[in-house]
């Protein structure tokens, strides 16, 4: 130990000690790194982004530029993140359709595994919200009635009480949310698509779209039951209006002059 | 004499239990003058005479419903936390009103059946309103001696407008809450007196907390009171002047021909009562109608798409949404001609339609009394101004539910509220015009009909070739019933000189009347019906038709 210590203000100790240190490091590195695994992520990633770049060149590119950038006919892509590309695909929303005051939804012609590529190919152009795991929009631990008070007051303005939707200015709407995905439910709160603002987690917690997702679930799902019987649309005073004066009326009208053709006969005497 | 009756009454022993009822009420009531002069009242038979019923019958389910509501329902404002049967709303805040009409929804043992009947008949009684006013214009049942009781029943459809808006208020949730604060803003848009009454009817800034419980005694108490005394004032003199009906052979403006009170329409109108209150209910039973549950309890900082009243405040709303967002700033007031040009046109176009009678009657100059309706071709200004009125009306509707429409059938709701702008001026005159020309065609066919007799649709070919359509000739009793309308003269300005040979001037009055009156009675307001002398010498068997 003397030998080293006499040797302590060497001029070449400090590279030796580098050195060890970088050694050290690395050595530590191989052992505990998942180095294979990482390798293979690398190669499945970059293999999606290649054959969702094909994917993006022929469905996608004419409007939004060819890397991304967007044209006069579509808005550019970097930034936008996987999020937006599941919902706008999976939707069928794009790649649209015609021009319009609104991109309407339509069948979904690719496959999860497609849009799943797209996606990687567009977070690829730049960092944005990913797609979200199931547990994030599960109905399990989420406030129905706090999502029920967060709905009426951040989305009932254009949605409607329940999500039946409603109509924006010049032709343009809010579409209802019946039978919408809680996954597309959720990327659409997150991105803002079209005529919808963003609601970012900043904005709404996670907590706050899943219990919005378990509202709509709860109101406007599959199975709810609507305890006063036809729903009507769940539009209100217009729809009620026109029941009312169709079968209302209507039948009432009909009975009228059922009764009225029955007339007593008068006896001849 | 009275012993003498009495003693041989006790012979036969006692008279029936119905009999003893009778004479004790008679003696305390006098039923049996009362009796005998209704029970044989006669009653015309049409079906269109029954929509009055409909009101009458869907007013009282609406009485007998809303007193089970009054039992359950706290008409508070007092914030409260839910823990009730509905789920998505366990925990949230509301209102007591809220809260208890959530109860009556879920927790009162058929209060949502009662609820749904509640309100449905209401929609009905206003759309039944509706339907029998315009039958009583449409056939000219308004004339004298009945212009008071089309006012009574032009009050009671307005009192029903807004008992109706006063009872959707109630439960206090998002969609009536957006509405009350429509009204309150119509308030707030009057000149001057707007803030004032605003702060009084609310008792301070909007939405404070009395408006439900002053809502509540306007709803139960004061509204349905005056309705019902309108609506007992309506039936007296529905009786004092007799039913009217239309022309027919036997029926006079002297006489009434149908059914009498007693027993043919007691038990038809009792019938009649228990199919309405059936048909109703089966409605409640099938739609829900205003789910407060999935509204949600108001606040002033929510709202949501698709706000609309119910159907009969329609009009108002959509003359709202279609005027354009006018305002006019001087000396640090604001003028808001949005909301308060609207305000204006929905009291005038009311009062419009209430009004009417009178200018006719002013117009025709006629004093008589009338007990024969007319048909609605006989009388095509009258017509098409009604005709003119609904379009309007529906016109407003169109306009209120705007976003509706253009979600539904994939327009823009710009393109929707132009349409009804354009339309609200352009629409009535179309419908005026186009309607006037069909009851004028309709009354040519009527003309036709009788001089020619009507088309059988058998073609006979005749020995030398020709091919004619045989008419078969009307019955006497059509020929009557097609015949029978009486037609106004034009009225002329009067004499262009006084008793003494002075030119005399016509007042601007007198010159408006004798316009109006030839645009009624003009020739290109009526074809003349068929005189006896062209009917004889048509069917004489000269030539053919």
């Amino acid at each position: 130990m003397k030998k080293l210590s006499a040797r302590r203000r060497h001029p070449l100790a400090a590279i030796v000690v580098l050195l060890l240190a970088l050694a050290c490091t690395g050595g530590l590195y191989a052992v505990f790194a998942p180095a294979d695994k990482a390798q293979a992520d690398e190669t499945a990633q970059s293999l999606a982004i290649d054959e969702g770049k094909k994917l993006y060149a022929v469905g996608c590119a004419s409007c939004h530029g060819t890397g991304g950038e967007g044209t006069t006919d579509g808005p550019s892509l970097v930034g936008v993140g996987a999020a937006a590309v599941d919902f706008q695909v999976g939707t069928g929303r794009m790649p649209a359709q015609q021009p319009g005051a609104q991109v309407q939804k339509k069948k979904n012609i690719y496959s999860q595994a497609e849009i799943d590529q797209l996606a990687a190919y567009i977070a690829s152009l730049g960092a944005g919200p990913s797609i979200p795991t199931e547990e994030k929009y599960r109905d399990e631990g989420a406030d129905i009635a706090k999502g029920g008070d967060l709905f009426r007051t951040n989305c009932a303005q254009c949605h409607n009480f329940t999500g039946k939707g409603g109509a924006l200015t010049h032709g343009k709407f809010a579409p209802s949310l019946e039978g919408v995905s809680a996954k597309h439910i959720y990327e659409a709160m997150q991105t803002g698509p079209q005529n919808m603002p963003s609601f970012p987690d900043t904005t709404l917690t996670e907590q706050n779209k899943k219990d919005i997702i378990a509202y709509l679930n709860a109101v406007n799902g599959d199975e709810t039951v609507d305890p006063g019987g036809l729903s009507l649309g769940g539009l209100g005073p217009v729809s009620e209006g026109l029941f009312g004066w169709i079968f209302g009326l209507g039948s009432l009208i009909a009975v009228a002059v059922w009764v009225a053709a029955r007339t007593a006969k008068a006896k001849k005497s | 004499m009275s012993t003498h009756e009495s003693t041989t009454a006790r012979s036969r022993g006692k008279a029936p239990a119905g009999e003893r009822v009778a004479d004790w009420a008679d003696g305390r009531l006098g039923i049996y003058s009362l009796a005998k002069a209704n029970m044989r009242k006669i009653f015309p038979d049409h079906w269109s005479f029954m929509l009055g019923e409909v009101c009458l019958y869907s007013f009282l389910i609406i009485i007998l419903t809303g007193v089970y509501l009054t039992l359950f329902f706290h008409p508070s404002m007092n914030e409260v936390e839910y823990h009730g049967s509905y789920v998505p709303l366990q925990g949230q805040l509301m209102s007591e009103a809220y809260k208890s009409t959530l109860d009556i929804s879920f927790d009162v043992r058929g209060g949502l059946l009662i609820r749904q009947i509640h309100h449905w008949a209401a929609i009905i009684f206003l759309a039944g309103m509706f339907v029998h006013m315009m039958r009583v214009f449409f056939t000219g049942a308004f004339r004298k001696p009945r212009e008071i009781n089309w006012l009574f029943g032009f009050l009671l459809f307005v009192l029903g407008m807004f008992t109706g808006f006063t009872g959707y208020s109630l439960p206090d949730d998002l969609l009536s809450g957006t509405g009350v604060r429509f009204t309150q803003g119509a308030i707030l848009s009057v000149p001057i007196v707007g803030t004032y009454i605003s702060m009084f009817l609310f008792g301070g800034e909007f939405p404070g907390h009395d408006f439900v419980a002053r809502f509540y005694s306007i709803h139960i108490l004061l509204l349905p009171g005056i309705m019902l005394g309108l609506v007992v004032g309506h039936l007296i003199l529905v009786f004092y002047h007799k039913h009217t009906q239309f022309a027919g052979p036997g029926k006079t403006n002297k006489n009434v021909v149908g059914m009498p009170l007693l027993p043919v329409y007691m038990a038809k109108a009792g019938g009649f009562f228990f199919l309405v209150f059936g048909v109703i209910a089966a409605i409640a039973g099938i739609a829900s109608v205003n789910p407060i549950w999935s509204i949600g309890p108001y606040r002033p900082d929510q709202v949501s798409t698709g706000a609309q009243p119910d159907w009969y405040m329609g009009f108002a709303e959509g003359l709202v949404r279609a005027m354009p967002g006018w305002e006019i700033n001087f000396w640090g007031h604001t003028l808001v001609l949005g909301v308060f040009v609207p305000l204006v046109i929905f009291g005038i176009f009311l009062v419009a339609i209430a009004v009417y009678p009178f200018i006719e009657s002013w117009v025709t100059g006629d004093k008589r009394e009338h007990h024969i309706l007319d048909r609605p071709r006989n009388a095509p200004t009258r017509t098409a101004f009604g005709v003119a009125w609904v379009t309007a009306y529906m016109i407003m509707l169109i306009g209120g539910g705007n976003d509706i429409f253009a979600t539904h059938f994939h327009l823009s709701i710009n393109a929707v509220t132009w349409f009804v702008r354009v339309s609200f001026f352009v629409g009535p005159v179309i419908a005026f015009v186009i309607t006037k020309r069909i009851c004028l065609g309709l009354q040519r066919r009527d003309k036709d009909k009788v001089l020619h007799g009507r088309e059988s649709g058998i073609i006979k070919r005749l020995p030398h070739g020709e091919f004619i359509e045989v008419h078969e000739p009307l019955s006497q009793e059509q020929l009557y019933t097609l015949t029978a309308h009486e037609q106004y003269k034009p009225a002329e300005i009067g004499p262009a000189v006084d008793e003494n040979g002075v030119e005399r001037k016509a007042k601007s009055t007198e010159k408006l009347r004798a316009k109006l009156s030839k645009s009624y009675y003009g020739e290109e307001s009526q074809i003349p019906k068929p005189t006896v002398e062209e009917y004889r010498e048509i069917t004489s068997g000269h030539g053919h038709h």
